[in-house]
């Protein structure tokens, strides 16, 4: 496409479908402690 | 749900519900703002004085193009999935261990009251902590990757329990299958080569407590005599950190009303090496001369956006750092059980009191209310667990209509009860400054993309 550029994302819709399996950090775990941040968490399946 | 805005040069469009982000040019932008509302005859005609025609023609060929391939307009489907995922049996993955109630420093801005949190100075015993591990580990189903946060207070106070708690927990994890994940948060104060080197050794992630600047931290985080702890604690934060890669670390400070220019703090922190920097707004009461207030915002916002443009120049100048607030992880990220359904205290995450008391987070520890049981007993109160196992997106009015809402996961519960006396409400200061952050973080990843294609 000329006019629009898509940066790579994960599927959200594709998520759901082996989501869920709870093996990732506790957002709270990583840093924050005062705030809930998720989007820059890493899932284990794609390790 | 779209949401679009501009930001360093780029307009950058993003589809809420199917997560995708595009990068457009001016006269895409202006079609998908008309989009929902209008025709293409009228688009075309309220377009006509801007754009030539042909352009809005190829515009609008390349907009349905990602409508049929399910990345622009895509509607919301997640509503009943979450509501059952939520509904499972939840199982314990991470304590908070308050392996001291007690702190060698008096910082201003402390929520845990100097270390003591509403209660009194306690230290954890060896006994309770075992107990602790044990209680994990019993409640903790097929999940095999288990976290335990050594935190305080200050943990380095109470060390030998620390070290004993690591070694227990190695035992036990080859008997039962797990895999322990253990942190530590510290001030540094006691930080020493021994404690070093047992941490790169053991502890999967530190966390180092400092603000930026000297003068800003000193004001800030004095020890109780008054006197500044920056001078003592900064170059062992240096070793530290190098003797760790520059890698599984965080300096971690705390901006307030008094350090709106927080940029510089984080700069300044940069600029002595360190990779990993996380620097983040003050939770307090509005009362607290050094709390953020409403009025903070827009500076708070520019500071944001004076970072990122610094973090995209540094980073094409190969002098990256990680900044934690901008660090989004778009291919690899969580599924969207995990961005729904909240943080997990109250029912994944529990915190522990050095007398073994069980809380939903370790803001929650100290107000009676919120003691859900101990680690003898397990979670005696279910209701209050029960009434966390609700808290998802879609039980938050304000969440409704947010699009940071995937990437926050609906903020933190005890800001939200600390201002409204609710778990399902938001802290709107913070609502604010999370929706600047995604902003920001996006922008640098459309900054790198165009980077790679240039």
């Amino acid at each position: 496409m000329k006019r629009i550029k898509s940066l790579n994302t994960r599927s959200m819709k594709q998520s759901m479908v082996k989501g869920g399996c709870g093996e990732c950090q506790t957002s709270c775990q990583s840093a924050c402690k005062t705030s809930c941040t998720v989007g820059n968490q890493s899932c284990e399946n794609n390790k | 749900m779209i949401h679009q805005y501009k930001s360093n040069g780029y307009n950058i469009v993003m589809d809420i519900n199917s997560g995708a982000i595009h990068v457009v040019d001016d006269v895409v932008y202006d079609i998908i703002e008309l989009y929902e509302g209008h025709e293409k005859s009228e688009i075309m005609e309220m377009l006509a004085s801007k754009y030539p025609k042909e352009d809005i023609e190829e515009a609008f060929e390349e907009i349905e193009t990602l409508i049929k391939e399910e990345s622009l307009f895509t509607e919301d489907i997640y509503k009943d999935y979450i509501i059952d995922f939520k509904k499972r049996k939840t199982v314990v993955k991470a304590l908070c261990l308050h392996i001291a109630h007690d702190c060698n420093l008096a910082c201003r801005y402390c929520f845990a009251e100097e270390g003591e949190y509403h209660g009194r100075r306690a230290i954890m015993s060896y006994e309770v902590g075992k107990q602790a591990l044990d209680f994990l580990i019993a409640n903790s189903g097929n999940r095999r990757n288990l976290e335990v946060d050594f935190f305080g207070g200050e943990p380095l106070m109470n060390w030998d329990v620390v070290k004993r708690l690591v070694q227990y927990g190695r035992e036990q994890e080859k008997l039962h299958d797990k895999n322990f994940r253990f942190t530590l948060t510290t001030n540094g104060v006691l930080l020493n080569d021994e404690i070093m080197e047992f941490c790169n050794k053991e502890m999967a992630n530190v966390v180092l407590s400092v603000d930026g600047r000297k003068e800003v931290h000193d004001k800030m985080r004095p020890f109780r005599n008054g006197s500044g702890s920056y001078d003592l604690i900064m170059p062992k934060f240096e070793k530290f950190a190098e003797s760790r890669h520059q890698t599984n670390y965080y300096v971690r400070g705390t901006f307030t009303h008094f350090n709106k220019d927080f940029a510089a703090d984080v700069l300044s922190l940069a600029d002595k090496g360190f990779k990993q920097i996380s620097v983040e707004p003050v939770v307090a009461p509005a009362s607290e001369p050094y709390a953020i207030q409403e009025e903070d915002l827009p500076e708070l916002c520019e500071q944001y956006d004076l970072l990122a443009k610094e973090i995209v120049k540094r980073d094409r100048a190969g002098k990256h750092f990680n900044f934690f607030h901008f660090m989004i992880d778009l291919e690899g990220g969580p599924c969207v059980a995990k961005r729904l359904s909240g943080c997990g205290s109250g029912t994944e995450y529990l915190a522990v009191t050095p007398w073994g008391d069980l809380y939903p987070c370790h803001q929650f520890v100290g107000q009676d209310e919120f003691l859900m049981g101990n680690v003898w007993d397990g979670v005696v109160k279910t209701d209050i667990r029960d009434e966390f196992k609700l808290c998802n997106i879609y039980a938050k009015d304000k969440c409704t209509n947010c699009f940071a809402k995937f990437y926050c996961s609906g903020g933190c519960a005890a800001n939200s009860w600390n201002f409204h006396h609710s778990i399902t409400d938001a802290y709107d200061v913070g609502c604010e400054l999370m929706r600047k952050r995604v902003e920001c973080a996006i922008m640098i990843k459309a900054a790198a993309a165009d980077e790679e294609g240039e």
